[in-house]
C-alpha cells in the first residue's frame, strides 16, 4: 500500500534528530543552598558521545542522575526520543547507566550480571544476547567469574556490557575511567568509544578530566556551579572558549586584559589580533602555544617599543618546553620548541603568534 | 553527597517502620494507662509509700555497688591484659570474657550448689560455707557476671590510645601512676561511661539474681506483686519507677558524653606504648585475674558437674521433661528470632539509606524496648494484651512477640553492617535495568544481607533462650523453658534437678558469646 504525500524526513535528518533533550533542568537539595543544577539545557544526538565536563562538585553527576531518574528535578524537563520522561521512574526509562564504582552485583557471575537486565528474553535468546554483548567487550572467557575476581578494567567492561545489553538508545557514564590507572585509561577509553559508535548508542559521559573529554567526546559541555558555561565540539570549546573559566579549565592559558578596536586590541603584550570583532575593555585568552620567546633586540638600539620579560622558570617536557615569564607585574606561560635556549634570569622578548580569543567584555 | 536530605522515603517503607516503632512503644502506653487508673488518694498512697523509698535505696545501693566493684575489677584487668608484658594476653582476655556465657541466675545456682549444708564445698572442706544472700550476695554475683562488659570496653579503649600524650606527660616530669590518673584515665572516660551503662542496665533489669538471693529491689518487688497479691496498679507504678530509673541512667550517660571530645589531635598514625614490666607485680596480677575466673567460671561449672555426677538418676529419669523444656525454649525462641529479624530489616534499611532525624528516632525506639527492664516490659505487655488483644493473653504468641520486641535492637546491628556493605548504587543499577523498587531491593540488595540476617536471627534466638524474666511472666501456664526450670529448681534448692538445664543454658550462651565476639571483630 502506498501512502503518498507524506513528507518523510531524510535519513540524514533522522540520524541527527536528538535522542535526548534536556530543558531548564534545576535541582536544589537544600532550601538554604543555591541549586546544585541550575537551568541546564542541552541535546544529545543519536549515536553521539557527549561529555559533561567540570570540576568536582559542579553538579554534573547530579545532572546525570536526574536524566537517569534517580533524582527528581525541581523544574525542567527531560525528553527521550521525543517523549517526556521527567517524572518516570528509572526502570521505565530504558537508559543504561554505568556507575563510577561500577556497582556490579557481587553475588552474581559476570554472565548473570549482564543477563540481569534481560528479563524479557528467555533461554537461548537470552544466552545468545549475553554472549553477544560479552563478545563486544571481549570478556566471553570470564563469564563464570564473580566480579571480585576481575581486574578494574574488566569490571569496567562488565559494567558497560550490563548497561548496553538491554539495547538502550542512550547510556550514561559517571566518571567511567576514573578508577583505572593511567595506562589502562587511554586504551579503555578508545575501546568504549569504538563500542558506542559500533552500536550506535548515544552516550553522556561525566568527567572532570579535560583531556579525556576532549579526546572521547563528539561534543562537550563545560559545567560550573550547576550551570553550563559552554557547549560545543572539543575544537570549538578549546579554541574559542567563551568565558575565562572555560579557557582556564580546558588546558592552561594566559588571561590578558586589553582595549579592543575591531579585530585588534592593545594589550600589555602589544597589539594583538582578535578572532572576533570587539570594542572597548576586553579580557583575552592566549594559549601558551600561541606565544613565543625571542632574544631582545636591545643591541639593535630599538628600545621602548618592544615587550621585554624575564624568564622565571623552564620546564622541559620532551616534546616541548614550557616557560614561566615575568612581564611587568604579570606572569605568562609560554610554550616553545624543545630546543628553545633560554634559562631563568634571561631577558626575553614575548611574541604573540596566534589570534586572541575574547573571553570577557566590558569593565 | 547530601542528596539523602530531601530524597523522599518510600511510603510503604515508612509505614512498616512506623508500625514496628509503635509496636515497641504501645505496650508502654498501656503501662501508663494502668498506672493512671489510680484515684488521687490511692495515687498519693502508692507513690508516697515508705516502701518505695526503701526499694529505691536498695536498687540504687546495688547499682552503685556493682558499678564500683566492676570498675575496681575491670580497670586493672583491662590494663593488665593490654599494657603489660604478661604472657598470653589474648588467652587471658578470652578467659576473662567467658563469664558472659554464664547467665547470672546460673551463677546463683553455682554458688548455691557450692555452699550451704548440701554444697560441694562442705564435702570438700568439711564444714558448710555460708550461702551468699541479701545485698552482698546480689552484689557479688552481679559483679562477677557483668564486669566483662566494662572490661571489654576499657580494654578496647586502652588498646586504641596513642602513646603520645603519655610520653609527653613523662617528659614533663610525671611518674607512672600519676600519668595513669592524669592522662590515661581521663581518656578512658567514654569507655567507662559506655561500660557503666551496660552494667547498670543489667543490674536494673536483673530479676534472676535478686529474686534468688532475696534482695528487695524494684524488680523483686514487681515480681512479688505479680506472684502474690498482684495489685496491678501498684505493680504498674513500680514498673514506671524502674523505667524512670533506667531513663535517668541513659540520660546521665548521654549528658556525660556530651561535649566530650577526646579524638586524637595529632597527625600520622597512633603509636603503641611500650608494654609495662610487671616484675614483682606478676603474682598480684595473676591473683586478681583468678578472682573472677574462679567465681564466675570454676564455681558454676563445678556445681554443674558435681550435681550431675552426684545424682545421675535425677536427669536420666527426667530426660523427658528436659527434652520438653528444650523444645519449649526452641518453640518460643525460634519464631521470635525470625520475627525480630523481619522487623529489624526495615528499621535498619531506613536508618542506613535515609539517614534523617525521623529514621534515627524510629531506630531508637527499638533500643527503648531493649533498655526497658524486662520485668517492666513484660508487665506492660500483659496490660496491653489484657486490654487491647485479650485473645493473646497467656499464649505462646505473646511470649514470642515479647522476645522479638525486646531483642529487636540486637537484630538491627548485624543487618545494619551488612547494609553498609551493599551500596545503594546496586539498587539503582537494577532500577536502570528495568526493575521496580521492591524487585530491585530483593534482587540486588537482599542476597547480600543473608549473612547479616542469619547472624541477627542467631543472636535473638540465643538471647531468647537464656531470657528469664520475660519468660517467667509471659509464658502460658505450665509452659516451662530451660531458663524457668533452672530458676524454679534453684529457688527450691533442688540443685541436682537444675544441673542439666544449667549445662544446656551455658552451652547455648557460650554460642551467643562466640557470635557476639565474632560480630564485634568485623
Amino acid at each position: 500500500m502506498k501512502t503518498p504525500s507524506v513528507v518523510r524526513p531524510s535519513t540524514e535528518a533522522l540520524a541527527r534528530a536528538p535522542i535526548l533533550q534536556v530543558q531548564g533542568l534545576t535541582k536544589r537539595f537544600h532550601p538554604d543552598f543555591p541549586p546544585v543544577v541550575q537551568a541546564v539545557s542541552f541535546t544529545v544526538d543519536q549515536g553521539e558521545v557527549f561529555a559533561l565536563l567540570g570540576p568536582s562538585g559542579c553538579g554534573k553527576t547530579t545532572t546525570l542522575r536526574l536524566i537517569a531518574g534517580f533524582e527528581q528535578p525541581d523544574s525542567g524537563q527531560v525528553w527521550l526520543e521525543g517523549r517526556e520522561i521527567t517524572h518516570q521512574p528509572p526502570e521505565q526509562r530504558g537508559i543504561g547507566f554505568v556507575f563510577q564504582d561500577y556497582a556490579l552485583f557481587p553475588h552474581l557471575s559476570v554472565f548473570e550480571n549482564v543477563a540481569f537486565g534481560l528479563r524479557h528474553l528467555r533461554g537461548k535468546e537470552r544466552q545468545a544476547r549475553v554472549m553477544e554483548v560479552l563478545g563486544l567487550v571481549g570478556l566471553t572467557v570470564f563469564k563464570d567469574r564473580k566480579p571480585g575476581e576481575l581486574s578494574g578494567g574488566q569490571q569496567q567492561r562488565v559494567a558497560l556490557a550490563r548497561a548496553i545489553a538491554p539495547g538502550p538508545r542512550l547510556v550514561l557514564l559517571d566518571e567511567p575511567f576514573s578508577s583505572l590507572d593511567a595506562a589502562l585509561r587511554q586504551s579503555t577509553r578508545d575501546e568504549v568509544r569504538t563500542l558506542l559508535k559500533q552500536s550506535d548508542i548515544g552516550a553522556i559521559l561525566v568527567t572532570h578530566d579535560q583531556e579525556e573529554a576532549l579526546s572521547i567526546a563528539d561534543r562537550l559541555a563545560v559545567m560550573r556551579s550547576g550551570q553550563l558555561e559552554q557547549v560545543g565540539t572539543p575544537k570549538e570549546v578549546y579554541h574559542r572558549p567563551r568565558t575565562p573559566f572555560v579557557a582556564q579549565f580546558l588546558g592552561r592559558t594566559n588571561l590578558i586584559p586589553g582595549k579592543a578596536r575591531g579585530l585588534e586590541a592593545e594589550t600589555p603584550l602589544g597589539r594583538v589580533m582578535l578572532l572576533e570583532e570587539a570594542h572597548g575593555a576586553v579580557l583575552l585568552s592566549l594559549r601558551p602555544e600561541g606565544l613565543g620567546l625571542a632574544v631582545p633586540l636591545g643591541h639593535l638600539g630599538i628600545d621602548g617599543k618592544q615587550i621585554e620579560g624575564i624568564v622565571l622558570a623552564r620546564e622541559f617536557k620532551g616534546h616541548d618546553m614550557t616557560y614561566r615569564v615575568q612581564l611587568g607585574n604579570r606572569e605568562l606561560i609560554v610554550q616553545e620548541s624543545p630546543e628553545s635556549p633560554f634559562y631563568p634570569g634571561d631577558k626575553v622578548r614575548v611574541l604573540v603568534r596566534a589570534k586572541a580569543v575574547v573571553v570577557g567584555r566590558g569593565r | 553527597m547530601f542528596s539523602s536530605l530531601t530524597r523522599p522515603i518510600p511510603k510503604p517503607l515508612l509505614a512498616v517502620t512506623w508500625l514496628v516503632g509503635l509496636a515497641v512503644v504501645l505496650p508502654m502506653l498501656y503501662l501508663v494507662l494502668r498506672a493512671a487508673e489510680a484515684e488521687p488518694r490511692q495515687l498519693a498512697e502508692i507513690v508516697l509509700r515508705e516502701r518505695n523509698l526503701q526499694l529505691l535505696g536498695n536498687t540504687l545501693a546495688l547499682l552503685v555497688g556493682v558499678i564500683a566493684l566492676t570498675t575496681a575489677l575491670a580497670l586493672p584487668l583491662a590494663w593488665i591484659t593490654s599494657r603489660t608484658n604478661l604472657w598470653g594476653k589474648r588467652f587471658w582476655t578470652v578467659l576473662l570474657v567467658l563469664p558472659l556465657a554464664v547467665p547470672s541466675y546460673v551463677g546463683v545456682f553455682g554458688f548455691f550448689g557450692a555452699t550451704g549444708a548440701s554444697g560441694w564445698l562442705e564435702s570438700l572442706l568439711g564444714f558448710p560455707w555460708p550461702r551468699p544472700t541479701g545485698y552482698l550476695g546480689a552484689l557479688g554475683v552481679l559483679t562477677l557476671f557483668t564486669y566483662p562488659y566494662l572490661f571489654l570496653n576499657l580494654r578496647a579503649a586502652l588498646l586504641g590510645l596513642d602513646a603520645g600524650p603519655e610520653e609527653a606527660a613523662r617528659s614533663l616530669g610525671y611518674k607512672g601512676l600519676e600519668v595513669f590518673w592524669r592522662v590515661v584515665l581521663p581518656q578512658l572516660r567514654p569507655a567507662l561511661y559506655a561500660g557503666w551503662l551496660m552494667v547498670g542496665l543489667h543490674v536494673l533489669g536483673d530479676f534472676g539474681v535478686v529474686s534468688l538471693v532475696r534482695f528487695e529491689t524494684f524488680s523483686y518487688a514487681i515480681y512479688l506483686q505479680y506472684s502474690a497479691s498482684f495489685d496491678r496498679i501498684y505493680a504498674a507504678w513500680l514498673s514506671l519507677m524502674l523505667i524512670g530509673l533506667t531513663g535517668s541512667l541513659l540520660w546521665l550517660e548521654a549528658r556525660l558524653l556530651k561535649n566530650l571530645s577526646l579524638s586524637r589531635v595529632g597527625r600520622g598514625s597512633a603509636r603503641r606504648p611500650q608494654p609495662a614490666r610487671l616484675g614483682a607485680w606478676r603474682l598480684p596480677a595473676m591473683t586478681l585475674m583468678g578472682v573472677p575466673l574462679v567465681g564466675a567460671l570454676v564455681v558454676p561449672l563445678t556445681s554443674i558437674v558435681y550435681w550431675l555426677a552426684q545424682y545421675p538418676d535425677t536427669y536420666l529419669n527426667g530426660l523427658g521433661s528436659i527434652l520438653e523444656a528444650l523444645r519449649n525454649s526452641f518453640q518460643a525462641a525460634a519464631p521470635a528470632a525470625v520475627l525480630a529479624t523481619c522487623m529489624a530489616l526495615p528499621l535498619a534499611y531506613l536508618g542506613v539509606r535515609y539517614p534523617s532525624r525521623l529514621s534515627r528516632l524510629l531506630e531508637r525506639t527499638a533500643y527503648i524496648g531493649y533498655a526497658t527492664p524486662p520485668l517492666a516490659f513484660a508487665l506492660a505487655l500483659i496490660f496491653f494484651s489484657l486490654r487491647g488483644v485479650p485473645f493473646l493473653y497467656q499464649t505462646l504468641a505473646l511470649l514470642i512477640l515479647a522476645y522479638a520486641l525486646h531483642f529487636l535492637a540486637e537484630a538491627i546491628g548485624p543487618i545494619r553492617s551488612a547494609l553498609y556493605q551493599a551500596p545503594p548504587r546496586l539498587e539503582e543499577a537494577a532500577r536502570s535495568l528495568g526493575y521496580k523498587p521492591l524487585q530491585a531491593f530483593l534482587k540486588a540488595t537482599f542476597p547480600l544481607l543473608r549473612r547479616g540476617m542469619l547472624a541477627s536471627m542467631a543472636l535473638v534466638f540465643l538471647s531468647a533462650v537464656k531470657e528469664l524474666p520475660l519468660t517467667f511472666l509471659l509464658a502460658p501456664v505450665g509452659y516451662s523453658t530451660l531458663s524457668t526450670r533452672i530458676w524454679g529448681y534453684t529457688s527450691e534448692a533442688m540443685f541436682a534437678e537444675a544441673a542439666p538445664y544449667a549445662l544446656l543454658i551455658v552451652l547455648f550462651s557460650a554460642g551467643l558469646v562466640g557470635l557476639l565476639l565474632s560480630q564485634e571483630r568485623r
